[in-house]
């Protein structure tokens, strides 16, 4: 069965074309690529139609719970089932029932679908029960005792002697570089757990076949993920095997590794009980048992010469996954590729880990290793500036990529460097200058207040400085770059071999097939702007196949800001190749003959598979080479005011300019950008899943707070276009790096209204009033005009 | 005991969307849970389950309420209205096409809480500030859109029902 249309129809024709004849057109614009086209799911989603896997009714379905452990590590000696419950209503399965491999497919196979003697986290899924209620459900799993031994876990990852993956780069000569640097700029960041908080919680609904087979349809993004990872533990081929993708209410990395584990339960569960299963997992469950950003320490050592260049980056990261490896590997690579920021440096080392440690596992959350990093890197670039007596964007400007740079892999940089045009753009929007001259006058003038204070000059009002303040908070100003591999690492993409197919069928009409996710991003809108615009068709003439692995090729998972670089680059060429078919048969343009043409000749079919980049070149074994085909390139100025009595943060304005190659759908690229800044400032100033004793803390969203629309700035987004040749649309990624660049930038805007610096992530009152407290004894000596002052900036 | 309980079921009389609704319920359930599983007006959406997000906000008398812990009792003889209700023969009110042309939603999830939550805010007041859109949406949580064009598409609803 199937909840939905074999086919998502294009949008009525109702809807109005968003893009106003006088709005601004960019020169790379073509009919309909460039164009704000309305989204294909607007109707369905504002109307309340949209199916989202809880709302699939399915007469009969029973439901599905997990019996969780609640130790952090633990020797499972047993599973005892309470005599007393009648467990005739229920089904329950234990690791002993997965027919296949005992695993949850990723590049490592060290989790277990159930756990089978050994505990390593607390959440971890241990048995499983279906009932035909959900209270029946939850009755029999209070009734399942877990007989343990407790064992010791490992909690610290600074003391965790099991690394998931190592990486070392190294490029120049490290000691001459420091033997030639006048300064060195020496930092310890740290950053926190992030949780995804996609709106919609984890859920899937398993339809056991006739077949022995079972068909899944969930909230995910990687299709082609759950089906090999079902076809593995579940021992099927694939042609008993469906995974369908339902309406999907946000992933943000969160549902591109996780489900796979939950789709293979809830067909455990399906097969054994004969009927339907759905598990949707409550705001609670979600929080505790699913993945988040990697927490990580990074030890930081540049140096740099009086005369402002950057002459050596010696660079430690540690990374904590967690107790399964999960996705760790990849996401320390791209954290590690990206470590240094997007500046040109001869003389580097980079050395990271990714470590186990008995705590839920970390795993892929948009930037995916590469906001953690880029912070500390940021941070360091914002702290070198302040001890050369530079303005932070002056030193960008001397340090930032441009093309012939070599990067830290040695990949040359041949094109589309787009690194100093969005710096120079956020600079301009912003009014940075003139603003950090005006916060500069502020901090001078509130210093003078303090002296007054100190010699007794405002005794008689002792409340009256911070009567002045609650009014008027410190303002701050603050910039950062970033920049973000687009696709996959390295020879990720060859790996993958991502497949599409455009076709018009038999009876005439356009689809393009592809397993690229729509979760909330516009994958569909995007994919089916590009296909229209080589076309030469209307965009409502194109449809999309509905995201079904029966009928969709493998085009890769829906991550790493791939869509609509790699899929969308696929689509352009195999568009291209049926546009030329079709014409070459009827010899007329596409759109007046292909219908005709179906109906004389039949449907036509293009399959095309990626088949790697131009002088792309990658050595897994060293890490060095071209890591990615191109990057995209941001920057980012946040503006905050800070209470100096609470510690308390408020971000004002944020201008975010990102370089996306070539834009396909301005508001679409919008927001991305906007969202993604908000999950920056989120990072930057409240969010952390506060893991204690291997234990979540913040377990409910009244306890994980995420930014309101009272917390929002106001935006700034700014698309810049360097185009990006290597694609045959010319187009980079955009997903991820508008989460990359803000949290840095509120640093240093919180810096700049302060003068501490917070080398925490989140920028919490209590950090920012610690830091406060203990600047006066140790920032406020230094002068940052004078950098002879300061051997070296010490954290 | 789930197993053995036995359950006491109350009436329920109220209008949804403009239509009576007459059913016998558990005392228990929540007004999602009705509109959801009873009704199968699922376009309200349930994610925190904890009158947190305001994902599952729904009008009742005008009024938005978070119809996850709002028990369905409450809502007997009054009139109830969720995203299901608010297009009319297929046309779209003001507030649906601004948030179509600001994109004001990306994954949808918040979406239907955020039109109602905005409903109330502009069947109440016609002179809007952007404050008062925050103020009004502030218990609507969206992790994908940043706000900023929720709040535009608000301002825009405004002004064109003006
Ligand atoms: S689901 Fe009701 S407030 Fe969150
Ligand atoms: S549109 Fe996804 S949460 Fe608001």
């Amino acid at each position: 069965m199937s909840p939905r249309a074999a086919v998502e129809r294009p949008a009525e024709a109702s809807l109005r074309t968003v893009q106003a004849p006088d709005e601004p057109r960019s020169p790379l614009a073509g009919a309909i690529v460039g164009r704000s086209v309305p989204r294909r799911d607007a109707l369905a989603k504002l109307t309340g139609r949209a199916r989202y896997v809880a709302d699939l009714d399915l007469p009969g379905a029973w439901h599905g719970v997990i019996v969780r452990a609640t130790e952090p590590h633990a020797r499972l000696l047993g599973i005892d089932l309470d005599p007393a419950f009648d467990w005739s209503q229920v089904v329950v399965l234990t690791a002993n029932d997965v027919p296949g491999d005992n695993v949850v497919q990723f590049a490592v196979d060290d989790q277990p679908v159930l756990a089978i003697d050994e505990i390593r986290h607390v959440g971890e899924p241990v048995a499983l029960i279906a009932a035909p209620d959900l209270p029946t459900a939850e009755a029999a799993r209070d009734r399942v005792r877990l007989r343990t031994e407790p064992l010791p876990p490992v909690l610290d990852p600074l003391a965790s002697d099991v690394a998931f993956a190592r990486y070392e780069i190294a490029k120049g000569d490290l000691e001459a570089g420091f033997a030639a640097a006048d300064l060195v700029i020496e930092g310890t960041y740290t950053v926190g757990r992030q949780e995804q908080l996609y709106l919609e919680t984890q859920g899937m609904l398993a339809v056991p076949r006739e077949d022995g087979g079972v068909t899944v349809h969930g909230s995910l993004q990687c299709p082609y993920y759950v089906h090999a990872a079902m076809r593995r533990a579940l021992a099927l081929d694939d042609a008993r095997l469906s995974v369908i993708q339902s309406e999907t209410g946000g992933g943000f990395g969160g549902k591109e590794e996780f489900p796979s584990g939950l789709a293979i339960q809830a067909a455990l569960l399906a097969i054994k009980s004969g009927h339907p299963v759905r598990m949707i997992f409550g705001r609670h469950e979600d929080l505790v048992a699913t993945t988040k950003r990697h927490p990580a320490v990074l030890r930081h050592r540049w140096g740099v010469t009086r005369d402002g260049r950057l002459v050596a980056q010696d660079i430690d990261v540690v990374m904590d996954g967690g107790a399964y490896a999960t996705l760790s590997g990849v996401v320390l690579s791209r954290g590690t590729i990206h470590a240094g920021g997007p500046y040109a440096c001869p003389n580097v080392r980079i050395r990271t880990r990714a470590v186990m440690t008995h705590t839920p596992p970390s795993g892929a959350f948009r930037g995916f290793g590469a906001p953690q990093t880029e912070f500390a890197a940021e941070m360091q670039a914002n702290r070198a500036a302040e001890a050369l007596g530079l303005s932070p964007a002056e030193l960008r400007r001397r340090w930032a990529y441009g093309i012939g740079d070599v990067t830290a892999t040695g990949q040359v940089l041949r094109e589309s460097v787009a690194a100093r045009s969005v710096l120079e753009r956020a600079v301009e929007a912003s009014g940075f200058e003139e603003a950090r001259a005006a916060t500069a006058q502020a901090r001078a003038r509130r210093a003078a207040d303090d002296r007054a204070v100190g010699d007794g000059g405002r005794a008689d009002h002792p409340r009256g400085r911070d009567e002045a303040e609650r009014e008027h908070p410190a303002h701050g100003i603050g910039v950062a770059m970033a920049w973000h591999g687009a696709g996959f690492t390295g020879s990720g993409e060859e790996h993958l071999a991502s497949v599409v197919r455009v076709e018009v069928t038999a009876d005439g009409r356009i689809v393009l097939a592809t397993d690229s996710t729509e979760i909330g991003q516009g994958a569909r809108t995007v994919l089916a702007q590009l296909v229209a615009e080589e076309l030469g068709v209307g965009f409502e003439l194109v449809e999309v196949a509905e995201t079904d692995t029966s009928i969709v090729p493998n085009s890769g998972p829906t991550v790493a800001s791939r869509t609509t670089m790699v899929v969308g680059g696929l689509l352009v060429t195999a568009a291209r190749r049926l546009r030329a078919e079709v014409e070459e048969r009827t010899e007329r343009p596409f759109a007046a003959s292909y219908a005709e043409d179906a109906h004389a000749n039949g449907p036509t079919r293009i399959v095309e598979r990626f088949a790697g980049y131009p002088g792309v070149e990658w050595d897994d074994a060293t890490h060095l080479g071209d890591a990615y085909p191109a990057y995209g390139w941001a920057a980012a100025v946040a503006e905050v005011d800070v209470d100096l009595d609470t510690g308390e943060v408020a971000v004002r304005r944020i201008v975010s300019v990102d370089d996306v190659g070539r834009t396909v759908n301005p508001l679409l690229a919008t927001g991305q950008i906007e969202g993604g800044t908000l999950q920056g400032v989120g990072y930057a100033t409240i969010e952390e899943a506060r893991v204690e004793g291997g234990r979540l803390l913040n377990d409910r969203l009244a306890t994980y707070i995420v930014p309101t629309a009272l917390d929002a700035p106001r935006i700034d987004a700014i698309l810049v276009e360097e185009p990006f040749a290597g694609a045959p649309h010319r187009a980079k990624g955009l997903g991820e790096i508008p989460m990359d660049v803000p949290a840095a930038a509120v640093v240093a805007a919180i810096h700049d209204a302060t003068g501490a610096w917070i080398h925490d992530l989140p920028a919490s009152p209590e950090r920012i009033l610690g830091a406060l407290q203990s600047k006066e004894h140790e920032v406020s000596e230094r002068t940052a005009a004078d950098p002879e002052a300061t051997e070296e900036a010490v954290r | 005991m789930p197993e053995s309980r036995t359950i006491q079921l109350v009436d329920l009389a109220c209008t949804v969307n403009g239509r009576n609704v007459a059913l016998r319920i558990e005392p228990r359930e929540t007004l999602a849970d009705v509109l959801r599983e009873r009704l199968g007006l699922t376009g309200t959406k349930v994610s925190c389950d904890a009158q947190v997000c305001g994902a599952c906000t729904v009008l009742l008398d005008g009024q938005p309420v978070s119809s996850c812990t709002l028990l369905a009792v409450e809502a007997s003889g009054r009139a109830v209205r969720t995203v299901e209700g608010l297009a009319r023969d297929g046309s779209l009110t003001p507030l649906q096409e601004a948030f179509i042309e600001h994109a004001a939603f990306q994954c949808g999830f918040c979406t239907s809480g955020m039109l109602m939550a905005a409903t109330a805010l502009l069947e109440e007041q016609r002179h809007l500030s952007r404050e008062d859109v925050v103020h009004a949406l502030e218990g609507n949580v969206c992790r994908c859109t940043g706000y900023v064009p929720i709040v535009d598409a608000v301002l825009a609803a405004a002004e064109a029902g003006q």
